[in-house]
């Protein structure tokens, strides 16, 4: 009972940790809370379901119910979800930066983003459910009365992958140096020579494709619809701001311990207030140490 | 057909001005002090709530229901507002201005849950009905209830209007706005920043929750579906849109965007078949995005903008 909640914990929380990478990034980097960013989530989902569309799924390979063509359509997402939160910005953020507008004019204006994205989904796609494959699969005993699906273990493989690279990318590649240096000081890294433009739209990028691919992973397990990325909009708040904003090992520290919440709640409270838990992490965090566990100071 | 045309407009304007209260309470809290609220559907739920709670007939399955008469139904939504506004506040008004917008989003949500979840009390989905209406009783026909909320209505707005632009012209309102304007130097200047913030939230809040209790009264039914996070949206759309910081604006604003918000109603029905009725509501909420994101990128002072305040000493 509580192996299999663990288990479905961290799945869950494999998938809030990509998203929570991209808020953390947005509000360490740009300084608001981008409450635009779940939308990202949907419209990744909601961009591989095109490619499946004319594609298809593939056939089953291995255990797994998808071939090789879900996962172009997850790259293929990745990249048209940061193209598309590249623009979000272009049209709307950075005119207001621009402005010189309040930070919470920016969050404002992230919730008017959020409402017009959410909708055009609705829009093309209707309210109900879709989808990127109907096949069934076998769910795999990984320890004794723990159980997972292979679709389920591929996430969590592929989603390790992930965040390897990119850890390598801030680390080593100069733009995610550059990124880490504006996360500290944007006064500082401008004055090293820092190209505030270039960071900009590269953290819009990264946080887009890493939002596709949790949107992706949500859809996978098992269905899309138009409030996949809304509904874990609080969770991805709680796991950046639980983290420490602006680091990627907290970020995702975050998004595991906020979907192991959320699954280990379920064995003491009823299922319908399960949405609620990770609002009470973020309450508690912000309450007792609102730097987060990894950040420096609040 | 003339007198279902003016029974929907006695109907709008209620609905206007129920919203028209909403608006002033953000604008005490968004407009003159600063705060950013996220949750104000939770805290028009909890007067709703209250209020319904209190005053529904009695019926054996639920806890609540006590048949209280109206106006104690008022109050005490009103207070029950106030005091969960003042616990919320408490905890998260020392936070970071986004940090407080998640944090009262969150509670809403929350809040929205327990509606839906604590079925004995709430009714859970299916909500409370056999609210009493006021006065019922003397206006027995749907249209001279309608008439005679609407003047309830006009008149506690107009009330409500008037206190706050009397408080605000105080020494009391004046504090919110230094505060807003230069944190740092209201402080030094020996005001708690912290104490007024908490204050102004807790009398916008307080606003909201009469708001919720009016709302429940002129209805005669709850359910937790008329407290979706939209209704959010859609204050800060009319305060945005008519002049943050006014009240007159916040006013005006309601009434321009709940217009919009019905027009386009109406026109969706009108062109779009039952079936693709999703894809209307859509289309409602997209003008209610596009209308914030473009008065904040092209007219960011709204409508009527607040005016400009001088000191009478200025000119000595």
């Amino acid at each position: 009972m509580i192996g299999q909640a663990i288990a479905d914990g961290i799945l869950t929380g494999a998938i809030i940790a990509l998203g929570a990478i991209g808020v953390s990034f947005t509000l360490q980097i740009m300084r608001f809370a981008n409450f635009a960013h779940s939308e990202l989530l949907t419209w990744g989902a909601y961009l591989a379901l095109v490619f499946v569309a004319f594609a298809g799924p593939g056939t089953p390979t291995g255990p797994f119910s998808f071939g090789w063509q879900l996962i172009a359509a997850a790259a293929f997402a990745a990249l048209m979800t940061g193209l598309v939160a590249w623009a979000v910005d272009d049209l709307v953020f950075r005119n207001l930066r621009r402005r010189g507008a309040h930070p919470l004019t920016m969050v404002f204006a992230a919730f008017g983003a959020a409402l017009v994205m959410r909708n055009v989904v609705v829009l093309i796609w209707g309210h109900g459910s879709h989808y990127y494959t109907r096949e069934l699969q076998m769910s795999v005993e990984l320890l004794p009365g723990v159980r997972m699906l292979p679709d389920q273990i591929f996430i969590l493989a592929l989603a390790l992958v992930v965040v390897v690279c990119l850890h390598g990318f801030l680390t080593y590649s100069r733009t995610g140096m550059a990124m880490r240096a504006m996360a500290e000081s944007p006064p500082l890294a401008q004055v090293c020579g820092v190209e505030v433009d270039a960071v900009v739209r590269w953290t819009w990028i990264l946080s887009g494709a890493l939002a596709a691919l949790a949107g992706v992973f949500a859809g996978l397990t098992p269905q899309l619809h138009p409030e996949i990325g809304f509904n874990l909009l609080l969770a991805l708040f709680a796991a950046a701001i639980l983290g420490g904003t602006g680091s990627l090992v907290g970020a995702v520290i975050g998004g595991l311990l906020v979907g192991l919440a959320e699954n280990l709640s379920l064995l003491f409270i009823s299922a319908g207030y399960k949405t609620a838990m990770p609002f009470l992490v973020l309450l508690l965090v912000l309450l007792v140490r609102p730097q987060g566990l990894f950040g420096e100071k609040a | 057909m003339l007198t279902g045309v003016f029974s929907y407009l006695v109907f709008f304007a209620c609905i206007v001005l129920i919203l028209g209260i909403l608006t002033l309470g953000l604008n005490l809290q968004w407009g003159f002090t600063g705060l950013f609220n996220a949750g104000i559907v939770g805290f028009y739920a909890i007067g709703a709530y209250t209020h319904a709670i209190l005053t529904a007939a009695p019926q054996p399955q639920y806890l609540g229901n006590f048949g209280l008469p109206w106006l104690v139904g008022i109050v005490a939504a009103m207070a029950a507002t106030a005091f969960a506004a003042w616990l919320i506040g408490l905890l998260t008004i020392r936070l970071r201005g986004d940090y407080l917008a998640i944090a009262t989003f969150g509670i809403a949500v929350s809040i929205q849950l327990v509606a839906l979840n604590w079925e004995p009390l709430t009714g859970g989905s299916q909500g409370l009905s056999r609210i009493p209406k006021p006065l019922a009783g003397v206006f027995d026909t749907p249209l001279s209830f309608n008439l005679w909320f609407l003047c309830l209505l006009a008149a506690l707005v107009a009330a409500v209007y008037a206190a706050l632009e009397r408080i605000l012209r105080s020494p009391w309102g004046r504090v919110l706005k230094a505060i807003r304007e230069d944190e740092t130097a209201a402080v030094a200047l020996g005001k708690s920043a912290r104490g007024f913030r908490l204050e102004a939230f807790v009398l916008g809040s307080t606003l909201m929750g009469l708001a919720g209790a009016l709302y429940v009264s002129f209805i005669g039914f709850v359910s937790p579906f008329d407290f979706l996070p939209i209704l959010t949206f859609q204050v800060w759309a009319m305060l945005i849109a008519g002049g943050s910081g006014n009240n007159r604006g916040a006013l005006i604003g309601a009434l321009l965007v709940w217009t919009i918000w019905s027009a386009s109603g109406i026109a969706v029905t009108k062109l779009v078949p039952p079936s693709h009725a999703a894809q209307g509501a859509a289309i409602q909420v997209i003008l209610i995005g596009l209308l914030l994101i473009l008065v904040l990128l092209y007219r960011p002072r709204g409508l009527i903008g607040e005016a400009a305040v001088v000191s009478r000493h200025a000119d000595d």
